[in-house]
């Protein structure tokens, strides 16, 4: 439990396996930049990797860095033992500035589950785990107290 | 171009079953199984060696214990049933994907009486340590990973159904307003129909005090927001329309299905999160016949999570979009005696988790009018089914003779 009042995931975190798919989002976080699949021809953001882009089914999907701001779509403050040990943490549903139609599912972290809100601005954060940075949300500057 | 013919009208529900439900059984799934099949069969006024074709959702293997109940082969060879079509699957419109397979095989002329069943012993199968989560123990040095779509949820602890509904939730909240003490009377509804059913689970009256001081699960949503996992089995007998009036017992009509998943298939990057695809499985089944919403007599709508039968309230237009809340607030419009009689057996809340199928058999059970107790006042004709959520949905009417 952090002095914000909740923990920032569960106790256990289950990580991705990682293969040539996704190992760009999910090690991403490494030079701290939040990246999703970009298409060369329409410019659409994809997620989650697919091989093609299902915008226009023409370009090529190529990583590119995002701003790594969003914001909350909606979310939830679990407190079931799901995972035994886990303090009540934060999952929240975060929308990317770039594109409406982009979400995340995360954990909101750096904040007391109280101040959480829709509409809130959020900021990426990366959480080490072994080869895999999670990307968490964290409020905005203009929103921390 | 004449219109389409509407396959699904071909068919009926003759007969159905359900086995003894409740709270760690000790039986077997097979065992449930069976019992609920030979009833159906029986109640059809049919023999085993009638039934030629078999259906279940999902099948063998899949989920965490118990909830898939036995395979159509196990079942098949259990009552050694002579098949012209069988069908057992995980994906399509939601839990009642079994029973639309089956009333379009009959419609196809591939079977004739169609044995459709859905069983759960996930009661026995918790044992003490309560639900768990799906892939909840896993994660840390040396425990497998996971890929696939669960890889984007997993990792930040949304391991249950109950994460994902409750964001349905909160933003239903966020966007109508909805509150707490009106999601209640989902449950509160279901407590008061569940005294009247002698097969429920929990069936103590329940106080909006008593909702309100139950333990958070995943907030909004608490303790009586989620569904009552037990142990039981369901059973239908799908045929053909030809046979209607040969069943001892009333035919439910299959009037129409709704099917349709038109959103992005996933629980984060759907479009609409207050509907999900019971936005478009509804609308699919209302482009399918001349009733309409106000023709719907009593809807038995699924409650794996209260919030659920809201969705399906407005989805289904049973209420005005956006207007469940104070629709359902009191109880009285959804009361057995009300506008729109929802959820008359006590629904998953209260009778028990049967996943989608105990809403099937509860509607038939009024249109038949064998509700007992719980038996709507005015006989219905029109029947509303719906099972699911999320991405995952599909929906039909039942009617009493043909419409």
């Amino acid at each position: 439990m952090t002095p914000s009042g909740a923990a920032r995931g569960p106790a256990v975190r289950v990580l991705p396996r990682l293969d040539d798919t996704n190992r760009f989002f999910w090690t991403s976080g490494e030079d701290g930049h939040l990246r999703f699949l970009r298409c060369t021809a329409c410019r659409h953001y994809v997620h989650p990797p697919v091989p093609r882009c299902p915008y226009c089914l023409e370009g090529s999907l190529v990583p590119e860095p995002v701003s790594g701001t969003g914001v909350v779509h909606s979310f939830t403050v679990n407190h079931q033992q799901w995972i035994p040990g886990s303090d009540p943490y934060v999952i929240g549903l975060v929308t990317i500035a770039e594109q409406d139609d982009v979400r995340l599912t995360t954990n909101v972290v750096d904040c007391a589950p109280d101040d959480v809100h829709i509409g809130m601005a959020v900021d990426v954060t990366f959480e080490q785990a072994e080869d895999v940075w999670l990307p968490l949300f964290k409020p905005a500057p203009e929103l921390r107290p | 171009m004449s219109p389409p013919e509407l396959l699904e009208r071909r068919s009926i529900i003759s007969g159905i079953g359900q086995s003894d439900v409740g709270r760690r059984l000790g039986r077997g799934e097979l065992d449930l199984t069976v019992d609920a099949c030979l009833q159906a069969i029986a109640d059809a006024g049919l023999t085993r060696d009638d039934i030629d074709g078999l259906a279940t959702f999902p099948g063998a293997g899949i989920g965490t214990g118990g909830f898939a109940g036995p395979s159509t082969p196990e079942v098949q060879d259990a009552l050694r049933l002579k098949l012209n079509w069988h069908d057992g699957g995980l994906e399509g419109p939601g839990q009642l994907r079994a029973v639309f397979a089956a009333c379009l095989a009959v419609a196809a002329g591939l079977a004739r009486h169609v044995l459709v069943y859905r069983t759960v012993t996930e009661s026995s199968a918790q044992g003490e340590g309560g639900r768990q989560g799906i892939g909840a123990m896993g994660g840390g040095r040396g425990i497998p990973r996971f890929s696939g779509v669960m890889q984007w949820t997993l990792p930040y602890g949304a391991v249950s159904a109950a994460n994902w509904l409750a964001m349905i939730a909160q933003r239903r909240m966020f966007e109508y307003g909805l509150t707490r003490e009106q999601l209640a009377w989902i449950a509160l509804n279901g407590r008061r129909n569940a005294a009247r059913n002698p097969k429920a689970i929990y069936r103590d009256p329940m106080s909006l005090d008593d909702y309100l001081a139950a333990r958070m699960i995943s907030t909004p949503l608490c303790l009586y927001d989620c569904d009552a996992p037990c142990d039981g089995s369901t059973a239908v007998v799908v045929s053909h329309v030809d046979y209607a009036l040969d069943t001892p017992n009333t035919a439910c009509h299959v009037n129409a299905i709704g099917t349709a998943l038109r959103g992005r298939p996933s629980w984060d990057q759907f479009d609409d999160m207050t509907t999900f695809s019971a936005r478009d499985a509804a609308a699919s089944m209302w482009a399918r016949t001349e009733l309409r919403p106000s023709d719907v007599d009593v809807a038995e709508l699924y409650d794996g999570f209260s919030i659920l039968t809201m969705v399906w309230l407005e989805e289904l237009g049973l209420c005005a979009k956006g207007e469940s809340g104070p629709f359902v607030d009191g109880g009285t419009r959804i009361a057995l005696d009300g506008q729109i009689p929802l959820n008359t057996s006590g629904g998953q809340l209260s009778a028990g988790r049967l996943h989608g199928f105990g809403m099937l058999h509860e509607a038939c059970v009024q249109l038949r009018g064998e509700g007992g107790e719980r038996q709507v006042p005015v006989r219905p004709e029109v029947a509303a089914v719906a099972a699911g959520g999320g991405p995952i949905a599909g929906c039909m009417l039942l009617t009493r003779g043909l419409s």
